[in-house]
């Protein structure tokens, strides 16, 4: 039997949980004996201009290697020229990150934009000298008024930067089209908020790097090692070939640590600079303000259709706050156009967004990146349609979902699904759920005015996966004469499981015991060339070429093999099982894979793939979710969550189920909990890990996870990718089950998170509503 | 995150404590548990000179039956206090309510007396030696003294501890009034209480209800008249004071205070 498809556990796990991994701050390299530490002097306050920066104390603290400031960059080339004018409306990714006016410096020149914005560095020779002495580092700042709201943003009084002349970064998408809706029964519109999340991944961001002879070599905690080395390349003017960049175990990303931000350019600058390795470790308090944070769009809705539940139109107008520069956060929003109209076969739909900056930290990608924010406005959407015609979410979504007929499927939002089976996803749930039960049960609870009441939500969903396939993953796969592969991947993995999968590809395609396969990543001196794992690429884009390349090396073994065993190659058949060469029909005469790599000539079995050919996928899916709530609190409960998520043809299903829970996870923490919040002054109120409430497990019930597999067409693995399917599908689940729980008292709408507080506000309100129209 | 320069002493004896901090004065401080001090530290809210460690004094750390009365160290932790048979039967408001602390890795750490001494009024064991009508004593350089809990919590984060004072112990009389209930509001699990309420008998003491832990002295004047818990209850948040935060506004804080003192009386009255 074939090991593809079994759920292989995990082969890194043993040393993570036992000695733990090898992070940058665990990291015992000669280059790095007697490294420095840095310390980031950061502004404390939003808006400023910086009127002087007095370092002298500093300089003479005890321990001190060197205080830097913007004055001290003078050895790097001037940054490329931006790109003219604004992108056109509707076009694809603004260029990133904008350049011209909208530029982020990499200390602060003579202002600063966000609570958290690097301003100084110490180096030291212990961490907290450096601490002491980034107290001793003046800055005078001339406080600015800070823009937080978004309203205050785009209205411009006061301007982020003033040569843009303007604080909306970009603009896409056509005006509101009012004659779509005018053949609609019934019309709702709405205004809600996805609102801003910190990623909160375990490990921090971490930079180290040395500069010797010529070399720089970088340690840096990405989601891309060689995507870093010419990000640190095109900073230094440097030739990438003298540039080396390892990511040694990374502690979870989430999207926000895709290649190397200001923060890691300055690490390595600061090692060049002073010929000092330097190292940097970021603590959580710098992490909930320094790394990027996801999220944060404000969107208008609106939804059409006729009384008998079928949707006409839908518009989707969204304002991205961007923070404090646009990042690939002037990207997001077009992928949230993209997806905007979800599995639904909608005749209109309309999109168009804003970017604007604010006196906040940078947003980026979060797991999902524009498409939670898409499924959320429109699972949204369909639940205000399904109340106001008085309908039963579950049918409004079955009536409106494409069907299976229809495949591929040109989308509103401009998208091509390529394959699904949507309408067979949502009946799964429903049937596994026992919707009919919990809607009996929730009934009873209302005729008896129990203070515990249920909530029953649905989301079903499309997403985009390896939206960028067009870019290509690398892989090379070596058989050696020992008996044992290793696989060079340009797919860094940072907690998915690779070595475990890409393993199983070689095993399942070569027969070589997964245990005698070493897989090595995110060094660019071993794997100069690939991209890395985000947008959940990495199994349908690099598990393709490790394919890809295994299939060749199979072949060129296939020849050595006939040589050997003196047959025609066509004759000769590679048993899996056994892991041998043999005449087709005749094990007697086998050959081992030493014996064939041995034999292989100096060049030996290997080859390498660069797999280009992908396309997009589509994975897709129905969440349901059930909730308690305690009326008289406002307190929610998550007591169950039922799922199908389709990601095309499962490798394992322990690594594809490790994926959903933690995406369901963190999607029921953003529609219960979590929110970054910012005072009026742009003061971050949660930035402690007291106050930015990430969930526990005790918070969260068993998943019932349900399978379905429906191939995907453009990758001969079948797959889709499942990272990001949890954040996905939960967050609007979660969210329509607190709004479904309340429903009754007349409640349409809550935001998120749906905390104690909020609920019992809403509730309050609307009681106080019902009290006055009984009155009258 | 990272602390200013401190000296660390480690205490082998009551009597040294008392003597090391007397020694550097002001700027010294006790460390027990260290789950309060140290994050404090950390982002240099706290900046002592000297830190008297007394965490891991075995004479401070206990829970007795003394005949008439149960008597605690003060440098027991909260996992102690949870998983102690002897409190389990005769005290279980105190058992349940160290075992509602933070989670497992705070209770193994934090101790009884550190969380008094800290007086933080969203703690929970402040407000159940309230309940409890616990004395609590003190050794300064001066000697011994009983503090009655209705007189230990002056402030926000202030105590009748003179400085210099170590808790040494905490006493409860016995047996317990009939009737115990503890409840706890918070978002997640592992979260200080948005509101609590700690009952024992006829007394009633609020978490996060005003700047120190307090007594809910109108319904307990209100039971003391024979009222039904939900009569009782609806004087919950009278005279309390609550602060508004990221978590509840006061209104929020008052109707919690409502329903939870109803929820605890009737839990209590069940249990009594
Ligand atoms: C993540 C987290 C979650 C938490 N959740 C909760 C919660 O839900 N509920 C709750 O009540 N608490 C919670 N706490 C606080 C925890 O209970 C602390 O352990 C406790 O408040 C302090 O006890 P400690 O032994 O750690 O004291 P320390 O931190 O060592 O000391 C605290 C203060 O008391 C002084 N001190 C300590 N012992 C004495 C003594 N014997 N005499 C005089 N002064 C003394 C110290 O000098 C210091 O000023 C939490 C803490 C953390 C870190």
């Amino acid at each position: 039997m074939s090991i593809l498809g079994t759920r292989v556990v995990r082969t890194e796990d043993p040393l993570l949980l036992t000695v733990g991994g090898t992070y940058v701050d665990d990291l015992r390299v000669p280059e790095l004996a007697g490294a420095a530490r840095v310390t980031f002097v950061r502004s404390p306050v939003a808006h400023a201009l910086i009127t002087g920066i007095d370092v002298a104390a500093a300089r003479e603290a005890p321990g001190v290697v060197a205080v830097l400031t913007v004055a001290d960059i003078d050895d790097l080339p001037p940054p490329p020229p931006a790109p003219e004018g604004e992108p056109p409306p509707g076009s694809e990714a603004a260029p990133l990150p904008m350049g011209g006016p909208w530029a982020e410096p990499l200390l602060a020149v003579d202002r600063v934009r966000f609570v958290g914005e690097p301003v100084a560095m110490v180096l030291t020779d212990d961490t907290y000298a450096g601490e002491d002495a980034a107290e001793l580092v003046s800055v005078d700042y001339e406080p600015l008024p800070a823009v937080v709201d978004l309203d205050a943003a785009v209205g411009g009084e006061t301007l982020l930067f003033p040569a843009a002349g303007t604080n909306v970064a970009v603009t896409a998408g056509g005006p509101a089209d009012g004659s779509a809706f005018d053949g609609c029964d019934v019309v709702v519109e709405r205004t809600i908020v996805n609102q801003r999340l910190a990623p909160v991944s375990m490990e921090g961001r971490a930079t180290a790097a040395s500069w010797a002879d010529g070399k720089l070599t970088v340690w840096v905690s990405t989601q891309n090692a060689q995507i870093s080395r010419f990000i640190f390349a095109g900073a230094f003017g440097l030739d990438p070939a003298a540039i080396r960049v390892v990511a040694p175990d990374v502690g979870g990303a989430f999207g926000a640590k895709i290649g190397a931000d200001r923060d890691a350019i300055l690490v390595a600058w600061a090692a060049k600079h002073t010929g000092r390795a330097v190292r940097w470790v970021e603590t959580r308090s710098e992490n909930l303000v320094g790394m990027t944070h996801g999220r944060a769009q404000r969107q208008h809705i609106k939804i059409g259709g006729t009384r008998d539940g079928r949707i006409l139109a839908y518009r989707n107008e969204v304002i991205q706050d961007t923070g404090a520069y646009p990042r690939m956060s002037g990207f997001l929003p077009f992928l949230t156009g993209l997806m905007a109209s979800g599995p639904y076969d909608i005749g209109h739909v309309e999109t168009a967004n804003r970017v604007v900056v604010t006196n906040t930290t940078p947003i980026s990608a979060y797991r999902g990146a524009g498409r939670p924010e898409a499924t959320a406005a429109v699972e949204r959407a369909v639940d205000l349609f399904a109340a106001e015609i008085g309908m039963d979410p579950a049918e409004v979504r079955r009536i409106n979902l494409v069907p299976p007929d229809k495949f591929p499927y040109s989308s509103g939002g401009g998208a091509v699904y390529d394959s699904g089976e949507y309408v067979k996803a949502l009946d799964q749930v429903l049937t596994a759920a026992g919707y009919e039960e919990l809607r009996a049960e929730q009934a009873r609870r209302r005729e008896r005015g129990d203070p515990l009441q249920l909530g029953i939500g649905l989301a079903s969903y499309v997403e985009i996966t390896a939206a960028d396939a067009a870019g290509g993953e690398t892989a090379k796969v070596m058989v050696h004469d020992d008996g044992t592969a290793t696989v060079y991947t340009g797919s860094s993995a940072h907690g998915q499981g690779h070595h475990t999968a890409w393993a199983m590809l070689v095993q399942g395609e070569l027969g070589i015991p997964m245990e005698r396969v070493t897989v090595l990543h995110g060094d660019t001196d071993l794997v100069p060339l690939g991209t890395g794992t985000y947008a959940s690429r990495s199994l349908q884009l690099g598990g393709t070429a490790v394919h890809l390349a295994a299939v060749d090396v199979k072949e060129q073994a296939r020849a050595v093999a006939a040589d050997l065993l003196e047959a025609s190659a066509p004759d000769l058949e590679l048993d899996t099982e056994r892991g041998v060469w043999q005449v087709r029909g005749d094990p007697a005469s086998s050959r081992t894979w030493a014996e064939v790599a041995a034999h292989a000539g100096p060049d030996g079995l290997a080859a390498d793939a660069n797999f280009t050919d992908g396309q997009p996928t589509f994975p897709f899916g129905t969440h349901l979710a059930v909730v308690e709530l305690d009326t008289e609190t406002g307190k929610v409960a998550l007591i169950r969550h039922v799922t199908v998520d389709d990601a095309g043809t499962v490798l394992n299903p322990l690594l594809a189920e490790g994926q959903r829970h933690g995406g369901i996870a963190q999607g029921a923490a953003q529609a219960l909990l979590e929110e970054m919040v910012y005072d009026a002054d742009g003061n971050p109120v949660t930035g402690t890990l007291v106050d930015y409430a990430i969930v526990t497990a005790a918070e969260l019930p068993s998943f019932e996870l349900l399978s379905s597999e429906t191939p995907a067409t453009s990758n001969p693995l079948g797959a889709k990718g499942i990272g990001e399917a949890g954040t996905i599908g939960a967050t609007p689940a979660v969210q329509n089950a607190v709004v479904d729980a309340v429903s009754h008292l007349g409640i349409r709408h809550l935001d998120m998170p749906a905390t104690p507080a909020r609920v019992w506000a809403a509730i309050n309100e609307a009681t106080a509503r019902t009290a006055t129209r009984e009155g009258q | 995150m990272i602390p200013a320069p401190f000296t660390y002493k480690r205490a082998s004896s009551v009597d040294e404590a008392v003597d090391l901090v007397a020694r550097d004065g002001e700027d010294a401080k006790f460390l027990a548990g260290g789950h309060s001090l140290l994050p404090l530290m950390k982002l240099r809210l706290a900046v002592p000179q000297t830190l008297v460690d007394i965490g891991r004094l075995g004479e401070l750390s206990y829970i007795r039956d003394e005949g008439d009365h149960i008597a605690v160290g003060a440098a027991t932790t909260h996992g102690e206090l949870a998983s102690s048979g002897l409190l389990g039967r005769d005290l279980p408001l105190l058992a349940h309510a160290a075992g509602q602390v933070g989670d497992p890795q705070v209770r193994h750490c934090g101790t009884i007396g550190g969380s008094l001494a800290h007086a933080d009024p969203a703690a929970d064991l402040p407000a159940v030696v309230l309940a409890l009508d616990a004395t609590l004593v003190a050794r300064g350089p001066a000697g011994s003294r009983e503090i009655a809990a209705a007189d230990f919590f002056r402030g926000l984060f202030e105590t009748a501890l003179e400085p210099g004072e170590l808790l040494t112990e905490i006493r409860i009389g016995k047996p317990a009034a009939p009737g115990w209930a503890f409840q706890k509001f918070t978002k997640r699990a592992i979260d200080w209480a948005i509101v609590g309420v700690a009952v024992q008998g006829g007394r009633v003491a609020l978490v996060n209800m005003d700047q120190t832990p307090v007594r809910a002295v109108a319904v307990e004047s209100a039971l003391a008249d024979g009222a039904a818990p939900a009569e009782a209850a609806a004087h919950a948040a009278a005279g309390t004071s609550p602060s508004e935060d990221l978590n509840a506004t006061r209104a929020y804080r008052e109707h919690l205070a409502r329903v939870l003192v109803r929820r605890a009386l009737e839990a209590a009255q069940a249990a009594g």
